[in-house]
């Protein structure tokens, strides 16, 4: 089956279903460009305040570049769960099964960034990010983990502001499940927006309508 | 049961829930110790509040809030946190030597894929004093050679080099070699064959110009210089080696599992070899900043010290940690 959503589903232990929501090319690459932006930064400051302290500042300097090369996303993934560039972009990073990245994985994955880097600008690593259903790139392959979206904490809004009335027909689940979505998503919708959608299934017109879908709704959510 | 039924019998539920998972987000030194141990059966409760609302059809709002909250409770459950330094030290005492034991074969193929053409090269550049020009360009013999002349008073610096102090040579190696560590790990995940290609060039090189110094007759010199930290650098490279090889292996012959898997594994063991080569990288460019470039030890000293870590390297690698579950 076709699949226009980037979702990856996996179960738990405890034997329920979690998606998590993956990010493709374009917001990673966003975020690299980001993240090297602000080790760069980094690097420059350090040189202009170690490389003029000569023999012991040059000697810092050398080993502050080769951290900032390879171990910046590390420390950040580990402590934090994303780099500053994948937090700007809302992304973090997670193993296969949606716990937190641990050492081995980052490292993995980071270490695995030079070929992934290969021949040019993540040439290697594009081609696989598009091939995998998951957008892995080569390190994420090995590593065993998926760049996601964080999503911030939903919370559902369930109060019907209609006065209940009974269903003229019997609805199917499905039918029974839009209508209580219908609910919660009218007061995020334009007005003339929820006429419409409401005027569907209802023979009266304008507000009324809505006030009879609604009504539907609160039916079955709460029965009265 | 109704929706709103449920919300309002359960909801009380997801708040203790949520007031917890907001104390754990905390760090640890401000939580509630005594509350924390209600995590599982809360999260355990929530679960099946989740699977129940999906079951029963209820709307997506009320859906999308249990599996966030389900997810963030999987998030704090499942996260693993140690002690750190516990965990360097048994690496160090324990899982890296075990792990490079469990791989004995690829580290031998690594070290005969590196020492093979280094001895073949050295061989050839000994007996043969042009034939380190197929090789290297002019320039770079000319360089070399300077490097380890003996009226040099700082070997093992190149002309440019030559002001640069010891601790600023040590950056130098540390950027340089354990980047060369990483890389021979990293370009293992083109099924091995850059990971066979670097290892042969490195040995083509270093072999190279071993052979070409000792044939001008430069050996005091070179031999005294590289002695102190041959011994960490050369088998970090090999060990590096091996755990590129351990990736291209999960590639082109995963074995029982599939290729996913089989890289995923590989990679695992792979990354302890790849840190335990580059605190012995580290080691090394320790030892050839500070002891190496030190001109005033007799060559006798530098050989035997030499001989120590050699030995010491080999019984680490070789006995460290036996009969310990490498974790």
């Amino acid at each position: 089956m076709l699949q226009l959503d980037t979702v990856h589903t996996f179960e738990t232990p405890e034997g329920v279903d979690l998606s998590l929501r993956v990010a493709g090319p374009l917001p990673r690459a966003l975020a690299w460009v980001l993240d090297t932006l602000i080790r760069y930064t980094v690097l420059f400051v350090l040189s202009m305040v170690l490389l003029p302290l000569a023999e012991l500042g040059v000697g810092t300097f050398l080993i502050m570049l080769f951290l900032m090369e390879w171990f910046y996303p590390v420390l950040f993934e580990v402590t934090r769960g994303t780099t500053p560039g994948k937090k700007a972009m809302g992304l973090a990073v997670v193993h296969d099964n949606g716990t937190p990245i641990g050492w081995p994985a980052s490292l993995i994955r980071n270490l695995l960034r030079v070929i992934d880097f290969f021949p040019v600008l993540y040439g290697l690593g594009l081609l696989s990010m598009l091939i995998n259903r998951q957008s892995k790139r080569l390190g994420d392959l090995a590593a065993g983990t998926l760049v996601v979206y964080a999503e911030a904490a939903r919370r559902a809004d369930t109060t019907i502001d209609a006065e209940a009335r009974t269903l003229p027909v019997p609805l199917a689940v499905e039918e029974q499940r839009a209508l209580l979505d219908f609910a919660e998503r009218s007061s995020k919708l334009a007005p003339g927006r929820v006429e419409e959608l409401a005027e569907i299934i209802s023979t009266e017109r304008g507000p009324a309508a809505v006030q009879t879908v609604l009504g539907y709704a609160r039916w079955l959510g709460n029965g009265r | 049961m109704k929706q709103q039924q449920f919300i309002d019998q359960q909801r009380p539920l997801w708040d203790d829930f949520r007031r917890l998972a907001d104390e754990l987000d905390k760090p640890p030194r401000r939580r509630a110790q005594a509350e924390l141990a209600r995590l599982p059966e809360l999260y355990r409760r929530l679960c099946a509040d989740y699977a129940l609302a999906r079951h029963r059809h209820y709307s997506s709002g009320l859906v999308e809030e249990l599996h966030d909250l389900v997810q963030r409770g999987h998030r704090l459950l499942y996260q693993r946190k140690s002690i750190w330094l516990w965990r360097m030290v048994a690496f160090v005492w324990s899982g890296f030597p075990n792990t490079l034991r469990r791989h004995s074969r690829a580290f031998w193929l690594a070290t005969a894929l590196f020492y093979g053409p280094a001895l073949a090269m050295g061989l050839a550049c000994y007996f043969d004093g042009d034939f380190i020009y197929t090789l290297l360009d002019p320039f770079e013999v000319a360089s070399m050679e300077f490097m380890y002349d003996p009226a040099n008073p700082l070997p093992g610096r190149s002309e440019d080099r030559a002001s640069a102090s010891d601790f600023a040579m040590f950056g130098y190696y540390i950027w340089n070699n354990i980047g060369i560590g990483f890389r021979t790990f990293a370009s293992g995940m083109l099924a091995g064959v850059g990971t066979v290609f670097l290892l042969l060039f490195n040995g083509v090189a270093i072999g190279g110009v071993a052979g070409h110094l000792t044939q001008l007759g430069f050996s005091a010199t070179f031999w005294t210089f590289v002695a102190g930290h041959s011994a960490f650098e050369l088998t970090a490279i090999c060990i590096s080696g091996a755990a590129g090889l351990l990736l291209g292996k999960a590639i082109l012959a995963p074995g029982r599992r599939s290729r996913g898997e089989a890289l995923k594994w590989a990679a695992l063991e792979a990354v302890t070899l790849v840190m335990g080569a580059a605190l012995l990288l580290l080691g090394a460019a320790f030892i050839e900043a500070f002891w190496s470039s030190n001109g005033a030890v007799a060559p006798t000293v530098k050989y035997m010290v030499s001989a120590v870590l050699w030995t010491a390297l080999i019984l680490y690698l070789g006995f460290a940690g036996r009969g310990r579950d490498a974790t």
